[in-house]
């Protein structure tokens, strides 16, 4: 990075560690808490929204949708997250390369499963073999939010279900005596006033996904975590900066990290949730009125 | 339109032959001096060097990618890269799972180290890698064996008390002993374990496996094998 790095061997002290802490593999860590963020801020939508539609399905009047909102609420929750995430992504990424391969390898005629190999055509490969690593990297860090989603989806699924049904029937009976559709009922009333119900089981999933990005690493891309583990452990002096076991240090810095980040989303949601209070008939919209505007 | 059909499908051939030559090398990138992720943030190390060379004989475009040594078997064989050059010994059971060229690396001792050379490594608790041949080994012996996943935190178990010593390569172990100032040492007598090392391949990629054995064999041949055992595992490791 600075010129005065081109020899490490001869730095001390700080110098040293100014150099140390701005090589090449420092700035991939510094680069991966980006991707934490992103992950973060990508998934948590497409999860509501997955977590949206398995709890519109599951109280849908439609009896199949019905039974696949409930079958995939009770399914995914059921699955440990660790063996959800190590079968689900090699599986997901084998269906889209059997489907790409279904479609422009029609006259293949070799088999697809050889023994324990998974062979596809070269064009159906995804990404296909030549592309650049970036590319690689982008499609694991996709299917990483893909499944992600899925799981928190199905957990929003069950939050976002119970929210409905709280809402009192009281609110759905009025609606429908000024003469709403059941779909209009649905969205002008049912729909603004779960959320306050919902909030609570949500914020908590929302730390729950804070503490499981580290799962990233085992869909093999590369987060904070595992450049922590790979920075601060033994480095002998096959490495240009040789030092002994780090990482206590490189861990402390990641629990600053999260202990920060799971603050700053408490009074944000503090804050989210005294909005959504407001003018409610539950027990902390009432005391809101009391304490008056 | 007869034209057009054919000359599309020469096509498609042409760009099936152009796709085939990039060659995606899978390692773990935390196994010095074997293969490690240097300070630059690139892979490095014998098997970097190695591959290269190898790609350049066998001309064949490579990209280096790592990937955590508990599934790099599995990610092998579903196609997510297409060799794994990673230090990885050839077994009977690996065999089974998918094929290995030639050896690049005679077989090469596995040893123990502790933190005091008459360390119980019959009897103790003996920490190794997952998945490893040295942690298959340890379950035999009537150790207790603790499995880590990465290397460097059998080293750590070892230093911080939890496990009475280690096995791995002793190519592996021998910078570190050298470099710890005394706290470690060798202790009892080393193992022969594994055939030596080799490029694993999936089994049905008879003719990537074919280009790489011609291309190990060719770097025997000339010496330059050797020569570059002996850069990285200093010039007492046992060479072809």
């Amino acid at each position: 990075m600075f010129a005065s790095c081109a020899d490490p061997s001869q730095l001390f002290g700080l110098n040293w560690l100014a150099c140390y802490l701005t090589t090449g593999k420092h700035m991939a860590f510094y680069g991966s808490f980006i991707t934490v963020m992103v992950l973060l801020l990508i998934t948590a939508p497409v999860a509501l929204l997955f977590g949206f539609g398995g709890a519109s399905a599951a109280r849908s009047r439609v009896l199949p949708l019905r039974w696949l909102g409930k079958a995939y609420t009770s399914i995914v929750r059921g699955v440990p997250d660790i063996a959800f995430f190590l079968f689900f992504v090699i599986a997901l990424d084998q269906a889209f390369e059997w489907m790409r391969h279904k479609v422009k390898c029609p006259d293949w005629d070799e088999p697809i499963r050889q023994g324990s190999d998974f062979v596809v055509c070269a064009q159906a490969k995804l990404p296909l073999s030549s592309s650049p690593q970036w590319v690689h990297e982008t499609y694991g860090f996709f299917l990483a939010v893909l499944t992600f989603a899925i799981v928190f989806g199905a957990f929003a699924a069950n939050v976002l279900y119970g929210a409905m049904r709280a809402v009192p029937r009281a609110q759905m009976e009025t609606a429908e005596a000024y003469g709403m559709s059941h779909r209009q009922a649905f969205w002008r009333v049912l729909v603004p006033q779960m959320w306050v119900f919902a909030l609570p089981g949500l914020s908590n999933l929302w730390m729950i996904l804070i503490k499981a990005t580290p799962l990233l690493f085992l869909l093999g891309v590369e987060d904070i975590v595992y450049w922590a583990r790979e920075l601060g452990g033994h480095k002998t002096s096959a490495y240009t900066y040789p030092h002994p076991d780090w990482r206590l240090w490189y861990f402390l810095g990641l629990l600053v990290f999260y202990l920060s980040l799971t603050r700053v989303s408490e009074i944000i949601l503090g804050r989210l949730m005294s909005r959504l209070t407001h003018g409610q008939a539950t027990t902390g919209g009432e005391a809101q009125r009391k304490v008056g505007p | 339109m007869k034209k057009l059909i054919l000359s599309t499908a020469a096509l498609a051939l042409s760009a099936s032959f152009a796709l085939a030559d990039t060659v995606r090398m899978g390692t773990e990138g935390a196994y010095p001096p074997y293969n490690f992720i240097n300070d630059s943030g690139e892979v490095d190390g014998f098997e970097r060097e190695l591959g290269d060379e190898l790609c350049a004989r066998a001309k064949l475009t490579c990209e280096w990618v790592t990937n955590e040594w508990d599934s790099i078997i599995p990610n092998l064989v579903s196609g997510n890269y297409d060799t794994i050059i990673a230090g990885m010994s050839i077994t009977a059971e690996r065999d089974e799972v998918i094929d290995f060229t030639q050896a690049y690396m005679p077989p090469d001792p596995s040893s123990y180290v502790a933190l005091s050379a008459d360390a119980d490594v019959t009897g103790g608790i003996i920490a190794a890698q997952t998945g490893t041949i040295q942690a298959g080994h340890v379950a035999s012996s009537g150790a207790t064996l603790v499995e880590f996943a990465t290397p460097d935190e059998t080293i750590a178990a070892v230093k911080n008390g939890e496990a009475d010593a280690v096995l791995a390569d002793k190519s592996y172990l021998a910078p570190i002993v050298g470099e710890s100032g005394g706290e470690l040492s060798f202790a009892g007598a080393d193992v022969m374990l594994g055939g030596g090392v080799g490029m694993g391949v999936r089994e049905s990629d008879g003719e990537l496996k074919a280009a790489m054995d011609a291309a190990i064999a060719s770097m025997k041949a000339d010496g330059t094998l050797n020569a570059m055992i002996k850069k990285w595992f200093g010039d007492d490791a046992t060479v072809f």
